[in-house]
């Protein structure tokens, strides 16, 4: 069995992406969907700092250094794209309009609460951006992250052991080994790299799976 | 290819259930969805809450919608007692609910935003206010309000492109941009169409996200 590479893991959430939803990527493997979802496909994405419509990034020479997206790297604008004042894409956000938001995470439980912003409650820094404001205003939230950590300890757990950014609001996982829907019943298995077994996907997840 | 262009009216305002709360645009006769109110009669929705800023003149379209007995209540900011809307109040046909200006269109703000309440000071300490809960803020007493969403918003705009995104005409944009934020379902009427890209992304004033229909309706 081939775990999926982190441009495996956005290509595999990219697929399942239809045309004309809004859509927000979060920092790290979510940022890198939107380059697989193919152009005549017209997704919208979305960054917190104002731009509707973000494009792929530009070319060395095509940079606008005024245009960037939330991971404050250089993006371009999609035909039709458009830009607003930052309380106003938070509106979006929170507002309920975004389609669907697609964050990393340190952990997800089996009830859907997601822990993404510090690893302890005395970390001295923590970062919480915009993910409070994403994960409780996005009408489905999905998380892409690897399946378990370095050490090999699960990430989907029976309850996050780190700090809550939201509770109850994951509706599915992408991880490099599966992608599973989180249910009143707890983590569902939907789909498994080939070759792995849901008694080896079991052996690395902290919640019971069902299928 | 996202094109949320409608062919017709009727298309425009299908699928619109008894009992919504409708959000309609303009101010005096300015920015007012006239052709979709239209629409709405024929389309025949009824007992309906419509949120608009004044009762309608004679012989506007709001007046036509309220004659037809369509609208069960209407939350606004004027009623003027010699209109149709101030006639029906009077003899309990229609049940009226006045929220001050600012407040009703930062009522529908919060709405779209995603904010579930917020206190003012607006008419924090008048009639408005009875049996509603007020705190003091900074030594002012504030009034709390609560967010004013619709089922449906029906605006006007000027100019729309293919993903929806809307320009106004002059003071023509007053409720509208506000209104497609805060409704589930934001229905434009535009008097000119662009090519996607053709409005500036710094000119686009209400972004496509939230709009679902369009219907052009040359002048």
């Amino acid at each position: 069995m081939r775990p999926l590479d982190r441009n495996g893991m956005a290509e595999r959430v990219a697929r399942d992406i239809p045309e004309g939803w809004l859509v927000n990527l979060g920092i790290g493997i979510p940022t890198h969907v939107a380059d697989f979802v193919p152009a005549d496909r017209e997704v919208i994405f979305h960054a917190e700092n104002g731009v509707i419509g973000m494009g792929p990034a530009p070319a060395p020479d095509q940079i606008n250094p005024f245009l960037i997206n939330a991971s404050t790297t250089h993006v371009t604008l999609r035909t039709g794209g458009s830009y607003v004042h930052h309380a106003d894409s938070f509106a979006i956000a929170r507002g309920g309009h975004l389609d669907l938001c697609v964050l990393g995470a340190f952990e997800v439980a089996e009830n859907g609460d997601i822990a993404n912003w510090a690893r302890s409650p005395d970390e001295p820094v923590k970062q919480v951006g915009g993910a409070m404001d994403l994960a409780i205003g996005a009408k489905r939230l999905w998380v892409v992250m690897e399946h378990t950590t370095r050490e090999g300890a699960p990430r989907l757990r029976r309850r996050c052991s780190y700090p809550l950014t939201a509770k109850g609001v994951v509706k599915r996982v992408y991880t490099n080994l599966a992608v599973l829907d989180v249910t009143p019943r707890g983590f569902v298995v939907l789909d498994m790299i080939p070759g792995l077994t849901l008694d080896a996907l079991q052996a690395r997840t902290d919640a019971p799976l069902t299928t | 290819m996202i094109n949320k262009f409608v062919p017709t009216a009727a298309d425009a305002l299908s699928g619109i259930a008894d009992g919504s709360t409708i959000l309609i645009g303009g101010f005096g006769d300015v920015g007012i969805p006239t052709l979709l109110l239209e629409g709405l009669i024929d389309q025949g929705a009824r007992d309906l809450t419509i949120a608009i800023v004044a009762g309608g003149r004679d012989g506007s379209a709001i007046e036509r919608l309220l004659a037809a007995g369509r609208v069960r209540k209407m939350i606004c900011s004027f009623v003027r007692p010699a209109s149709l809307a101030g006639r029906l109040l009077q003899r309990g046909d229609l049940e009226v609910e006045i929220v001050p200006q600012g407040t009703m269109a930062e009522r529908m703000r919060a709405a779209g935003a995603g904010i579930t309440g917020f206190y003012t000071p607006t008419g924090a300490d008048t009639l408005l206010a009875e049996g509603r809960e007020t705190r003091e803020i900074g030594g002012k007493l504030c009034l709390l309000e609560y967010p004013l969403p619709g089922d449906v918003a029906l605006i006007e705009a000027w100019c729309a492109d293919r993903w929806g995104n809307l320009t106004y005409r002059d003071s023509a944009r007053n409720f509208n941009p506000v209104m497609a934020m805060a409704a589930a379902l934001t229905i434009a009427m535009t008097r000119n169409v662009a090519e996607l890209g053709e409005i500036s992304p710094e000119h686009v004033v209400t972004p496509g996200v939230f709009v679902d229909r369009v219907l052009q309706v040359p002048l």
